[in-house]
């Protein structure tokens, strides 16, 4: 970073020409409405839009005692972790036995990262034409066993419903990074290992596992922030956060209460806690990759 | 290899094979059933083989107008997702390339102010500020507008920092031959930083071009017409589970529509892509 010794050209005013765009969109689309949203969580509006008033943190404090908002906070906890795990633990066996075989590892590999081009809002939407109980053949067969499958009506069957679809589109890019990570370990400690009469699953729990760990701790953040965030279309084109408030989650809730129940000084609110949640995560992501930068 | 263990290679073969089929398995099979008629799709289990109404189905789809959507063809719902995902990856390249070529090869004051304004709208995702953004957008008049769909999702501090970082590896002494050459900053641009960013941008072409492909929210907001939704939209406008009269043939063509551009284009340019992903997540 010695950039006070770069060789640089001398113009005055066309670097403030050139950042001229991009500063332009980032100040009215993003700096000016997030100004808003926090402006707007400290004041309430009366029902009919006509006064609004300062009320300070009274919005936080409503929306951190509704119970609606704990049950979506509950749900988005119970949601990110299961999506983060399978898909993670599902990436990481695939991408140890491709690691194992000699022949054909380009076509597997072409063949498990496809799923990443498809819209998570979509992957909702093939997972539901597989399993809803109308039409779908698993559905289908899942009914025939005498199981009563109904995803649209039972809440814990939505939420393995949106759960599995997250998983399944997040699979490819763990994947990648998975594949990435073992190639990054140095064979020869795997062959000492082995001489040394460490078997197979030995190997992996004491050296593989271990020397992954950075690249397992990535993907765990970037894994959360892809169920908080990215996940929302799933949500909204599979269950509508429901049945009930069942698989409603953080994002989902700010867009109901804003767009649909029209409640803008809880909806404020409420951004402003995801605000702070994206800033925690983002400052996690980057210490790791300082730490990357050292050591590795 | 340490052990030769053949055991071992075919259950990871298998392995893999399966972990295929389940990745594979949701698409195929709405491909089969976007082959089929309309009765034989509510009439489950389907086959696993294709039916015969590829053509028809898809020419109806395409051409014919799905009544749900106030009669708009999927061809134009394409359209848009095309203009949109070229769009937002073309406008931030373009944009990013540029504010970074000003950040890394000149001086002027407010520099690194300039710098962390763009880098902290990392933390600033669409869905933290939903509504404000909402009402800047109609305040302007964007609402229904490809301006309006594409341009505030053209900011991104991930491009600006990528081509940062590689600007900074650029050695000092190729600005400074080009300068005793005589080229101006434009010409440097052009003649030298342009080529070499290449695979650069092609890598982040294929991120980008997905990522606008993709988006869910903000095309939600932005579209209250048809005829200007995204064809992930669309897809979603068409299905509904209470009404008797969803067309789940036409749907499950649109689907497939849907996901076979992004797909080629990552299978396709998949070594851009591998690296886009890799680079972009620095």
């Amino acid at each position: 970073m010695a950039s006070s010794t770069r060789v640089t050209f001398p113009n005055k005013l066309l670097p403030y020409l050139l950042l001229a765009p991009q500063l332009a969109i980032t100040i009215i689309f993003f700096y000016w409405p997030a100004s808003q949203a926090i402006q707007q969580s400290v004041l309430r509006e009366d029902p009919f839009g006509l006064a609004t008033q300062f009320v300070g943190l009274g919005n936080f404090k409503r929306v951190l005692n509704d119970p609606n908002y704990l049950n979506s906070l509950q749900v988005t906890v119970v949601f990110s972790v299961a999506t983060a795990l399978i898909a993670m633990a599902l990436a990481l066996l695939l991408a140890v036995m491709a690691d194992k075989v000699v022949r054909g590892k380009g076509i597997y590999r072409t063949l498990l990262i496809w799923p990443y081009a498809v819209a998570p809002a979509i992957a909702g939407m093939l997972w539901l034409f597989l399993f809803n109980p109308s039409m779908g053949t698993l559905a289908y067969l899942i009914r025939s066993t005498g199981y009563n499958w109904d995803p649209l009506l039972d809440s814990g069957q939505a939420m393995v419903l949106v759960v599995a679809a997250a998983a399944w589109k997040q699979i490819s890019y763990n994947f990648l990074f998975f594949v990435a990570g073992l190639q990054s370990i140095p064979k020869s400690l795997i062959e000492a290992a082995a001489i040394d009469g460490a078997g197979e699953n030995k190997r992996f729990w004491t050296i593989i596992f271990p020397l992954l760990a950075p690249t397992t701790f990535f993907l765990l953040v970037v894994n959360t922030v892809y169920a908080f965030f990215d996940t929302f279309g799933i949500i909204h084109a599979v269950t509508g956060g429901g049945p009930g408030k069942a698989t409603e989650t953080l994002v989902y809730k700010v867009y109901n209460d804003g767009f649909v129940n029209l409640i803008l000084g809880d909806s404020a609110a409420q951004s402003v806690i995801l605000m702070v949640i994206v800033i925690a995560l983002t400052a996690i992501q980057f210490r790791y990759v300082e730490r990357k930068v050292h050591y590795g | 290899m340490i052990e030769n263990n053949p055991i071992g290679r075919f259950i990871a073969h298998f392995i893999l094979i399966l972990g295929i089929v389940i990745v594979a398995f949701p698409i195929y099979y709405t491909f089969v059933a976007s082959t089929q008629t309309l009765q034989e799709v509510m009439r489950p289990p389907l086959s696993l083989l294709p039916g015969a109404h590829f053509w028809e189905n898809y020419k109806a789809a395409l051409f014919g107008g799905v009544g749900r959507i106030g009669g708009v063809g999927v061809g134009r719902l394409l359209f848009n997702t095309l203009v949109m995902a070229l769009g937002i990856a073309i406008g931030k390249i373009v944009i990013s390339i540029l504010s970074a070529y000003a950040i890394v090869f000149f001086r002027f004051p407010g520099r690194m102010v300039f710098f962390w304004l763009i880098f902290i709208t990392l933390m600033l995702p669409v869905e933290v500020r939903i509504l404000p953004t909402y009402k800047i957008m109609v305040d302007l008049g964007l609402i229904d507008t490809y301006t309006g769909l594409i341009l505030p999702l053209m900011a991104s501090a991930t491009a600006t920092l990528l081509f940062r970082q590689f600007f900074m590896t650029i050695p000092g002494e190729l600005v400074e031959a080009a300068r005793v050459d005589g080229a101006g900053p434009w010409r440097f641009f052009k003649d030298i930083l342009l080529p070499l960013s290449k695979t650069n941008i092609a890598a982040l072409f294929v991120i980008l071009f997905i990522y606008g492909w993709t988006q869910y929210l903000w095309p939600l907001l932005m579209t209250n017409r048809n005829d200007m939704a995204t064809i992930v939209i669309g897809l979603r406008k068409m299905i509904s589970f209470a009404d008797a009269d969803t067309e789940w043939h036409l749907v499950m063509v649109t689907s497939i529509l849907a996901i076979v551009p992004p797909i080629l284009v990552v299978v396709l340019m998949q070594r851009w892509f591998v690296r886009g992903l890799v680079e972009t997540e620095k």
